[in-house]
């Protein structure tokens, strides 16, 4: 299922896209350019505005760019999507409320037409891999959060994609959660392998979690700088209090606000 | 079931007998203490008359009731006669609503499919349901006349239930369009990111949310459907339902007051036997109901 060597796992170029809107054509997009290697975590970070988002939806093929090309391991974003190369999570949940915890992650399978033994089987691993084991049987409204935004992740993951995507899926928590989720997912990248786009508008978050961070600004979107970031496979809480995690935080804020002392982008966290 | 649940319902029980009881006491305080020739302002009759004929007492309603419909030695009492037009109308109603059910679902589908069809067909659905009953049924039974095809003959109560299904369609046609339309944008992007289509997402996704809609629409469209039947009996004259047991009763009405009480009594008690059907079958569907909705 390891896709050949060489080939990237996301490639975007020379991507633009506008929207019609009562004001006129607006530019969300304007000429990206950007690679993503198998494996590899990229975040995409900017203030409100800047096409992260957009950009999050061409690659998935939840939207076409107006002009430029994207490929997905090879292929086109569409071919991608309908091959189910990749798993998606998004700000909400999008849990479906009458499934319970096992039908909501073996969904996709069911879809997709997974013999029952085997759906079964898969999502046993899952629901083990996101700490849910407890709740397999739970409904969507019995759950906090934290543990609907688990649930979505399994989803994501059902498929055994080589690529995640993932739009704030942590927006939505409380700030001690989205640290544990964060350690989480450093995890679940581990024991899986997949590369990761991330949007968030968290500086450390961002920083945590990727090998690069993408800083993006707005009207029109652009990638302003690329961070790199890699602070080791083995991070764990510690990692938030060390010199190299702030290092980082500082140059992904520098980048954001283009000048050090530059007044704050809006719509950025820099918590 | 808890104790706090079986409490709940035994104080909603006692609530409902409580409201039958006041109605009652309400009826015979009036009839005992009310203007023997009612109220009139202005030529308008703004409260009834007490006499026996206009009010009779509610055990005198009880005892016709239980006693025989007429005066052949082979006569059933008045009790069954209502009991089982009830259950021939219920019948009616029943089919009423399959079809108007069906057909209102269809429309829905059609109508979620085809972003043009909602806007073409919508409005005709709300101008269908201003046209009068009674302007209706005499067309729909001349045109049921005209029905035979080989064996099949088209008979009387079928043009009650297609009277009934046109009464019926129309909240179930729009509850179910709202229902299927109540996916959020998260769900139906998560739908199309699996790969799923326009069918696959009908099954997994909308039909499953539109359930919290449809058992409001269906409860509404059970009661539709008894008063289409009950009305259309009475405007093409169909035997054996109810609504001709009304009429045929109430044209008694000076000599035997007591006696008009029981089928009225009887269509009462049909809308709510109609109301318990669905809700038995809601039941069932309990755990798509997480969400519902009041209509």
């Amino acid at each position: 299922m390891s896709p050949a060597s060489g080939v990237k796992a996301v490639e975007v170029t020379g991507v633009t896209k506008t929207f019609p809107t009562k004001a006129g054509l607006v530019t969300a997009l304007d000429d990206v350019a950007l690679s993503v290697a198998p494996g590899e975590f990229v975040s995409l970070i900017g203030p409100s505005g800047c096409g992260k988002s957009t950009l999050l939806r061409l690659i998935a093929d939840l939207d076409t760019p107006t002009a430029g090309s994207i490929t997905v391991f090879g292929k086109s974003a569409r071919q991608a999507r309908l091959d189910q190369d990749y798993g998606i999570a998004f700000q909400t949940a999008g849990l479906l409320p009458w499934r319970s915890v096992t039908a909501n992650i073996e969904l996709p399978l069911q879809l997709h037409g997974a013999e029952r033994a085997q759906r079964r089987d898969r999502v046993a691993e899952l629901i083990e891999l996101v700490g849910l084991s407890e709740f397999a049987g739970s409904y969507p409204e019995q759950l906090s959060g934290g543990m609907q935004q688990r649930v979505a992740i399994a989803r994501a993951l059902a498929e055994r994609p080589e690529l995640l995507l993932m739009d704030e899926p942590f927006g939505a928590l409380d700030e001690m959660t989205r640290e544990r989720m964060q350690s989480e997912l450093v995890r679940i990248c581990g024991e899986t392998g997949a590369a990761v786009i991330f949007v968030t508008h968290s500086i450390p978050e961002a920083v945590f979690l990727s090998d690069r961070v993408v800083v993006m600004s707005p009207r029109p979107g652009r990638i302003r700088e690329v961070v790199e970031v890699r602070l080791g496979d083995a991070r764990g809480e510690a990692l938030r209090e060390e010199a190299a995690f702030f290092t980082s935080v500082t140059d992904v804020r520098e980048a954001l606000h283009g000048t050090p002392g530059a007044p704050a982008a809006r719509g950025v966290e820099s918590r | 079931m808890n104790s706090t649940s079986v409490a709940r319902t035994a104080r909603a029980i006692a609530l409902g007998a409580l409201g039958i009881v006041l109605l009652g006491v309400i009826w015979e305080v009036y009839k005992l203490l009310g203007p023997a020739a009612g109220f009139e302002l202005f030529g308008v009759q703004l409260l009834p008359r007490t006499s026996d004929v206009a009010m009779p007492h509610l055990w005198d309603m009880l005892a016709r009731a239980l006693a025989p419909a007429n005066t052949s030695a082979a006569s059933q009492p008045v009790w069954l006669a209502v009991a089982l037009a009830c259950l021939s109308s219920l019948g009616t109603a029943a089919m009423g609503l399959l079809v108007g059910a069906v057909v209102g679902f269809g429309l829905a589908l059609v109508m979620l499919r085809l972003r043009v069809a909602e806007s073409a067909i919508l409005p005709w659905l709300v101008l269908s349901q201003t046209v009068p009953l009674i302007a209706l049924a005499p067309v729909i039974v001349s045109w049921g006349g005209r029905v035979q095809i080989g064996e099949f003959e088209w008979q009387r109560w079928m043009s009650v239930a297609v009277i009934a299904s046109y009464l019926a369609f129309f909240p179930v046609a729009v509850g179910a369009l709202r229902g299927l339309q109540s996916p959020l944008v998260a769900q139906q992007e998560l739908m199309h990111s699996f790969a799923a289509g326009w069918w696959k997402t009908l099954l997994h996704l909308r039909l499953p949310a539109s359930v919290p809609y449809l058992i409001p629409a269906l409860r509404l469209g059970a009661a539709s459907a008894i008063i289409g039947t009950v009305v259309a009996e009475v405007s093409t004259g169909a035997k054996g339902g109810i609504g001709r047991l009304i009429i045929e009763y109430a044209q008694s009405g000076s000599s035997d007051p007591a006696k008009a009480w029981s089928p009225i009594a009887g269509a009462v008690l049909m809308g709510l036997a109609a109301a318990g059907i669905v809700a038995l079958v809601a039941l069932t569907l309990g755990r798509f109901r997480r969400n519902e909705v009041t209509a």
